[in-house]
């Protein structure tokens, strides 16, 4: 399991490929990349990402653990980032490593589901026209219901 | 113990952290106190359901103990991913 909250930039392509090497009883890997997207009125010039140090990487450590508990996993990864990121930029990316390809997507998306409203990070969004923190969605919470 | 603030609660109080003094023996009770100190803080625990709670680095809830507490966390609603 590896857990990583930094501000710099990660590289995907070898983050996955890092992930992927020297497995030999793992027929699925599964990544999400989430990436910082303008679907605003408002052009998005950045993306700025608050968290709360400590506390997080407990919270996506327990998240992590509670998956590899839950589904027969051969590794898990979770990077997410702070600071100010623009469009285009990726946020955070997950990895999980199973036999079984079901196991592997479905811990993905648990690790999504609860990494958007129960890790300790804030999103406040800066256009043109000023800064605002963007809301938790109650679909986002509601996500939780089918685990 | 220490009271940190993240996202539009230390916007709100104008701080990230600070150091509290208090008898209040549940978190409920800190945030009565908190309230009654200044308007910044009233407008910041105005509606308490808008607000989530860490207690010692764990999600907590408001009617959680103080008792041995180091450090207690208030903010909205995580948006993370």
């Amino acid at each position: 399991m590896r857990i990583v909250v930094s501000e710099a930039a990660f590289d995907v392509g070898a983050e996955a490929a890092a992930f992927a090497a020297g497995r030999t009883d793992t027929g699925a890997i599964v990544t999400f990349t989430g990436v910082v997207r303008d679907t605003g009125a408002d052009a998005l010039e950045a993306m700025e990402i608050e968290h709360y140090p400590g506390m997080t990487e407990t919270a996506l450590s327990d998240i992590a653990e509670r998956a590899t508990a839950r589904w027969s996993l051969g590794d898990v990864l979770v990077i997410h980032r702070y600071g100010r990121l623009v469009p285009g930029e990726m946020i955070m990316m997950v990895a999980t490593a199973a036999r079984h390809r079901r196991d592997a997507f479905e811990a993905a998306e648990y690790l999504m589901d609860y990494l958007k409203s129960r890790a300790p990070f804030w999103k406040r969004e800066i256009t043109a026209e000023g800064a605002g923190w963007v809301a938790a969605r109650d679909e986002d919470e509601k996500a939780l219901d089918r685990w | 113990m220490d009271v940190l603030y993240f996202a539009w609660v230390r916007e709100r109080i104008g701080l990230p952290r600070e150091t509290v003094e208090t008898d209040a023996g549940t978190v409920a009770g800190l945030v009565d106190e908190l309230r009654a100190r200044e308007d910044r803080y009233a407008a910041a625990f105005a509606d308490i359901s808008a607000l989530r709670v860490a207690v010692d680095q764990e999600l907590s809830d408001f009617d959680a103990s103080l008792d041995g507490v180091r450090e207690v966390a208030f903010f909205p609603p995580m948006t993370g991913g």
